[in-house]
């Protein structure tokens, strides 16, 4: 049993940290809503975002997911050559891939690159006074900083899964080619023949809120970064740490609701 | 858009008249940190008023305060007329288009080149610039501090003397009627940041504008101002020009003059 006296000080300390984290983080959440679909819209920032952050992480995405496939694969074959449901392997990967360890590894590998990297910048624009300088010379920086990039990660991220899962898929493809031999239409009729909408759509919408939590994290790190060059280190650091601990979550969730609705 | 030419004015006997920036029992604090308390300054057209504080002492706070990237916690800044913490959004961009700040980091984009950085508040202010004119802009300003050459660099190519003309440059691209300038000379060696204090009077000279500086650096107050105000413990402590504060008795002031 806890007594009162620990109880208390274990709020205390949660209050220091954690709390104070949460609140900010949902204060900064807030204030995204309240200020991101109010004019003016910054487009040509937003479409310059989607291109840089898009665009730096797909070939780290395409590498990691590639190997995700074929070594997921070549792992899973003795024991389907064991139960003699050798002919399974497409379907089996088919589904484990895009239900959740695509979304989940190229939410990972994303926040990595991404959400260190916008913490980063956000905090030395901080730190060096970039962001004041913004603001007076007319721009509403979180408008033109944090709104388009959340956006931006929120809406690059699925298509990366998609793209991720797809390159997952092939080199699941030639894993399954190193040790006997399918046609590559074969292959591909038995991951769709054992795919239902259920599997695609809600691993889809997932992603979007993993993107979201990427961007708003590595935003809210960076924009709160406190000063001197240490505090830049520590915003893009913890941004990678908080959104990957916030992506199991999600998660974790997301599960939770599909079973709900009865789409598991 | 161009400034006016200077009215004839006898360098040795300035008159300025009307206010263009007044502060108002300004108070600020952060926490328990009480940082102005009751600060007054007036700001006149055509004119430089310095103001001399230890660091710490609240000077980077009392101009962010002007500008309105701080909220005061009491007190007015009236600036052509309007009181700056009482403006919203929209307001306020209209006052900072007339307003430069360099600010004492120089605060230069440093994904962008020298040029985008110049062009940046003249694509974003409310004023319409034609394409011609923001170019034309940006290699005239670049003219004005000496460094045309720079136009195609990265800030992070540039020397701090360099980057800190750079940053004038980006300030004084909106052709400002007040330039407020945080620490102008901190960091630079003294004959680059003589060099900075004379480019600063000729702008004033140039486009006519009033400047508020803030400095430690006893050769920019000397040479660069009207009149000098003394920030201590949050407050206007002394005033008056460059001769008369020498002769001051006190010695809280008497340190900065030594
Ligand atoms: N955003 C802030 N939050 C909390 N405290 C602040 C903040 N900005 C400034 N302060 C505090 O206000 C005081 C004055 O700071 P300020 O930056 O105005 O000093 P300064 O006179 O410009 O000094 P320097 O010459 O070193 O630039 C300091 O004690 C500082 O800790
Ligand atoms: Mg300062």
């Amino acid at each position: 049993m806890l007594t009162t006296s620990t109880y208390k000080k274990v709020l205390h300390q949660l209050n220091g940290s954690f709390l104070n984290e949460v609140g900010g983080l949902s204060h900064f959440t807030a204030r995204f809503f309240k200020q991101g679909f109010k004019p003016r819209y910054e487009v040509a920032e937003f479409v310059r975002q989607c291109f840089v952050i898009g665009y730096k992480s797909l070939p780290l995405i395409g590498l990691t997911s590639f190997i995700l496939g074929l070594v997921l694969t070549m792992q899973l074959r003795p024991s389907m050559v064991s139960y003699g449901v050798e002919s399974q392997l497409p379907a089996i990967v088919g589904i484990a891939v895009i239900r959740e360890i695509g979304p989940v590894i190229t939410a990972l590998i994303f926040a990595g690159k991404i959400g260190s990297s916008i913490g980063a910048e956000l905090g030395s624009m901080k730190v060096t006074e970039q962001i004041d300088a913004m603001e007076v010379s007319g721009t509403n920086p979180f408008k033109y900083l944090v709104v388009t990039r959340v956006l931006a990660a929120t809406l690059m991220l699925p298509i990366l899964v998609l793209l991720g899962d797809s390159i997952s898929l092939f080199g699941s493809w030639i894993g399954i080619n190193i040790r006997g031999a399918t046609s590559f239409q074969l292959y591909w009729t038995q991951v769709f023949d054992n795919l239902a909408f259920t599997d695609v759509l809600p691993a889809f919408f997932k992603s979007f809120f993993f993107g979201f939590a990427v961007g708003i994290i590595g935003c809210f790190k960076g924009y709160n970064s406190s000063k001197g060059t240490e505090g830049v280190g520590i915003s893009a650091n913890s941004a990678v740490v908080v959104s990957s601990i916030v992506i199991f979550i999600l998660d974790l969730l997301a599960v939770q609701v599909t079973d709900a609705l009865g789409l598991n | 858009m161009e400034q006016l030419i200077k009215p004839e004015i006898d360098d040795d006997n300035k008159e300025f008249s009307e206010p263009v920036l007044k502060i108002q029992n300004l108070f600020k604090s952060f926490g328990d940190n009480h940082v102005l308390i009751d600060f007054n300054l007036e700001l006149k057209k055509g004119e430089s008023v310095v103001v001399l504080g230890k660091s710490g002492s609240g000077k980077s706070v009392m101009i962010k305060c002007v500008v309105g990237l701080l909220q005061p916690d009491k007190g007015s800044v009236i600036m052509f007329g309007k009181n700056i913490p009482e403006l919203d959004d929209e307001e306020l961009d209209r006052i900072r288009a007339k307003v430069g700040f360099l600010f004492q980091g120089n605060a230069l984009y440093d994904s962008m080149t020298v040029r985008e950085n110049l062009e940046f508040p003249m694509r974003r202010t409310w004023i319409q610039f034609s394409q011609e004119e923001v170019k034309k802009r940006v290699v005239d300003t670049l003219e004005d501090v000496g460094l045309a050459h720079t136009i195609d660099m990265m800030p992070a190519e540039l020397s701090g003397g360099m980057r800190k003309r750079i940053a004038l440059a980006r300030t004084l691209i909106l052709r400002p009627e007040i330039i407020l300038y945080d620490e102008p000379t901190t960091g630079l060696d003294p004959i680059t940041g003589k060099e900075i204090i004379e480019l600063m009077n000729e702008i004033q000279k140039k486009y006519n504008t009033s400047s508020l500086i803030i400095s430690h650096d006893m050769k920019c107050v000397q040479t660069a101002s009207d009149r000098v105000v003394v920030l201590i413990d949050g407050r206007c402590y002394a005033m008056g020009t460059y001769e008369e504060l020498t002769k001051n008795k006190d010695p809280k002031v008497k340190e900065f003059f030594e």
